[in-house]
């Protein structure tokens, strides 16, 4: 029965509990880029890197707490295809990116 | 996904647990409709940051940015995605009223986000930085204008499920649409976080 309460893919139940975790790191995870930036209280380098470390975390925090997944049986194949799919993106993103700096580079 | 929901659960021609597949393997295809969506994205990512410096003389990003007000706009939208949250904790509870209080919330916040957005770009195309004046632009309007757009459907479809809920009750199918309205509109949030990122905070940088 445990099993056949977290089947529904993707969209599981949350609680008030991680609902409200999930907003308040946000939140934070949000303003802190924020404020680096405002203030300008870095290098910028080190505003760069921190705020990319900060959206990443975001976006891993989101999808535990907002869209529950995690590494059950139930969530394997949604785990998989956001692999799947964040593999393609690095190609994408990545390769493009590469490519038209290298371009600029060169001419 | 048969194959793999029969792993985990034995699987029951008849009542609850047919439903519950139902509902489980259209989460699964509806997740994977927005890991398109997110391959989609990723493209006019790759775009925009290509573009990120073509101005052709014209407005760059720290000149036509305003951070407090992209602040905001966060704020709208993650509020939004919190309070739908918990309409889908009242959904579990079977309580009607709160799920519509909770739809009709993150519904406002939504439309508080869309006019923010609107008017910004209202502003930008007035002062003569519309789409057309360079390509940084054309990138940024195309990538901005489709998460808006996406938001756009999602408070459509919010604005069906509230009308769906009244009329038919917190049903077995107006539960699982509800989830994936849910889905979709955490979402959104997560393309947000990367465009506060990589155009707003990098382009004052």
């Amino acid at each position: 029965m445990n099993q056949a309460h977290q089947t529904n893919a993707g969209a599981s139940s949350g609680s008030i509990k991680s609902y409200a975790t999930g907003f308040v790191l946000s939140i934070v995870l949000t303003l802190i880029p924020f404020m680096l930036v405002m203030t300008g209280a870095l290098s910028h380098s080190a505003i760069v890197f921190c705020i990319f470390a900060t959206a990443i975390l975001q976006i891993f925090v989101q999808l535990h707490y907002f869209l529950h997944l995690d590494t059950s049986s139930a969530m394997h194949w949604n785990l998989m295809s956001l692999l799947f799919t964040f593999f393609i993106i690095f190609l994408f993103v990545g390769g493009s990116i590469w490519i038209m700096y290298s371009l600029h580079y060169r001419m | 996904m048969m194959q793999t929901q029969s792993l985990t659960m034995p699987v029951n021609a008849t009542g609850e647990h047919e439903v519950h597949d139902v509902a489980a393997t259209q989460a699964l295809g509806f997740w994977i409709y927005l890991m398109s969506d997110l391959v989609v994205f990723s493209g006019l990512f790759a775009t925009y940051v290509v573009m990120a410096h073509n101005y052709a003389g014209g407005p760059t990003g720290k000149e036509l940015f305003h951070l407090p007000d992209a602040l905001l706009e966060t704020m709208l939208l993650l509020c939004s995605s919190a309070v739908f949250g918990l309409a889908m904790v009242a959904m579990h509870k079977g309580d009607k009223r709160l799920v519509l209080a909770g739809l009709a919330a993150a519904f406002l916040l939504g439309l508080g986000f869309l006019s923010m957005e609107a008017s910004e770009f209202h502003t930008m195309i007035r002062e003569g930085a519309g789409p057309q004046r360079s390509g940084f632009l054309s990138a940024f309007f195309t990538l901005v204008g489709t998460h808006g757009l996406h938001v756009t459907f999602g408070m459509l479809w919010m604005a069906v499920m509230m009308v769906q809920t009244v009329a038919k009750g917190l049903t077995a199918p107006v539960q699982a649409r509800l989830m994936r309205l849910g889905m979709f509109w955490h979402f959104l949030d997560i393309v947000w976080i990367g465009l506060f990122t990589v155009v707003y905070l990098m382009g004052v940088l």
